[in-house]
């Protein structure tokens, strides 16, 4: 297929109808409407054979999601903010009963206060919820990763739902110049949902969402643990995978001009862009700098992420989110890879962007010199003036 | 137990009548131990547990199912002869 300009919400819609899946239950919330908007479109025109079905609330959406999904169907959805907040009693269980539901997250502030742009506090609050979760750079990366959430979260060895990030408005909203793959290609990939024990399998009845006693609650939980645990192997497989279809390469922990960087900044979405422009300014002066991305984020990459930030004098490790009264998410999750390295490089915490606040290439040059001259503290609330 | 690694995944049950399978008395604390010199056969512990763990045979009260009794004291409580004590497990 050509080139296209289109902004991210319609790119995931695209890589949607390519794949037409059987099952969308969803609720309209800003910015991730346009997924919704265009992809019920599809419905209407009879581009795509999914049951589209309108739901009440975001916490209707994932419950339906959850039975359809166990029903053999594959389902997606698509939500933002409060609406994954709405959603968040459905969270622990679409997972916990092993549902491999797709949704595509499009990241927002939570209220309160008020506010409706981007940073990733609702990706934040729900990341140990079982689900894994994949990071965009730009439109493109959204695109993809519609494309490949499906391999992922139905592979046999995992079968766990999984989230597509993409930062609300910068992409969501965004024309970007974007390369879709073929939709014949797409559906190949992808291939065919074979759940395991499906409720509508009627020859063989089964019963889903059945209550635990503490020992069955316990090795319930265990082999969530070992299925996250498989999907580091399986996301790397479907990336090689996909590599060969679109020519478009992916690893879990991206990483920019880092081999003989001395500094690196760890940062998630959109951000990682201007991270690289940043970083390609500053080694024009011949600072040895580099950025990184976990691509991945759960299950964490660890491994992929302490190879990535190994023999560093420095990290700045950034957070689109404020937990009030702790460090970033990002930073805790850097700090567990740290912990056990030897000569580990010094971490730094800096939370950015909060309410959809301006990540200026400027600010993020400022993180480097910090650390390049010694000034840099722990933790960093960027851009408070006093 | 079952192991982990052959119990289906997100708690689904694949073949009917699993809860046949399944002991409820694993969270006991204390258990009932009846003295059977002291024991009238009144039939009051059998009448008021809630778990129907006691065993009756022809009319004489001979124990409790252990895979069933929750360790509750009901029974102890209930036996009008002291003749059951809840020892820890």
């Amino acid at each position: 297929m050509a080139d296209l300009a289109i902004n991210g919400d319609s790119a995931i819609a695209l890589a949607w109808k390519q794949i037409d899946p059987d099952v969308c239950a969803a609720y309209p919330i800003t910015p991730q409407t346009i997924i919704v908007e265009r992809f019920s479109d599809y419905v209407a025109d009879g581009e795509v054979n999914t049951n589209f079905v309108c739901v009440e609330s975001e916490h209707s959406a994932l419950t339906l999601c959850t039975a359809s999904s166990s029903a053999g169907a594959r389902t997606f959805t698509a939500t933002a903010s409060q609406g994954l907040a709405y959603m968040w009693e459905m969270l622990p269980i679409t997972s916990a009963m092993r549902t491999p539901v797709i949704m595509a997250v499009a990241n927002r502030a939570l209220s309160g206060p008020i506010n409706i742009n981007n940073d990733h506090s609702d990706a934040m609050a729900a990341r140990d919820c079982g689900w894994v979760m994949i990071f965009a750079e730009n439109v493109q990366e959204a695109y993809d990763n519609a494309v490949m959430a499906p391999r992922i979260a139905e592979h046999h060895d995992v079968q766990l739902p999984i989230m597509t990030n993409i930062d609300g408005f910068i992409l969501t909203h965004a024309v970007e110049r974007m390369t879709p793959l073929d939709s014949t290609a797409v559906k190949k990939f992808v291939g065919d949902f074979k759940p395991l024990y499906p409720l509508l399998d009627w020859k063989n009845p089964v019963t889903h969402g059945v209550m635990d006693g503490p020992e069955y609650y316990y090795k319930h939980k265990y082999q969530m643990v070992e299925a996250m645990e498989h999907a580091i192997k399986v996301t790397e497989k479907v990336f090689k995978e996909f590599k060969k279809i679109s020519g478009r390469e992916y690893h879990l922990v991206e990483e920019y001009r880092c081999e003989d960087a001395e500094y690196v900044a760890v940062v998630l979405g959109s951000s990682y862009g201007t991270m690289k422009a940043v970083v390609d300014e500053l080694r024009a002066e011949g600072k040895k700098v580099g950025a990184v991305m976990p691509k991945l984020y759960r299950p964490w990459p660890d491994k992929h992420v302490a190879a990535a930030l190994e023999g560093k004098k420095g990290v700045a490790v950034l957070d689109k989110h404020a937990p009030i009264g702790a460090y970033g998410a990002l930073f805790s999750d850097v700090c567990t890879t740290l912990i056990d390295m030897k000569d580990a490089p010094a971490v730094y915490n800096y939370i950015y962007g909060l309410g959809g606040k301006d990540a200026k290439a400027s600010d993020f040059r400022t993180i480097f010199e910090d650390m390049i001259s010694g000034k840099a503290v722990k933790y960093n609330f960027m851009g408070v003036e006093e | 137990m079952t192991s982990h690694k052959k119990m289906p995944i997100g708690g689904r049950a694949i073949e009917p009548g699993k809860s046949e399978e399944v002991e409820t008395g694993d969270w006991r604390s204390f258990r009932p131990v009846v003295d059977q010199e002291l024991c009238i056969d009144c039939m009051s512990c059998w009448i008021y547990c809630p778990d129907s763990a006691v065993i009756v045979k022809d009319n004489k009260m001979t124990g409790f199912k252990m895979t069933h009794c929750k360790g509750c004291g009901i029974c102890a409580k209930a036996c009008p002869k002291k003749a059951i004590t809840m020892v820890e497990e």
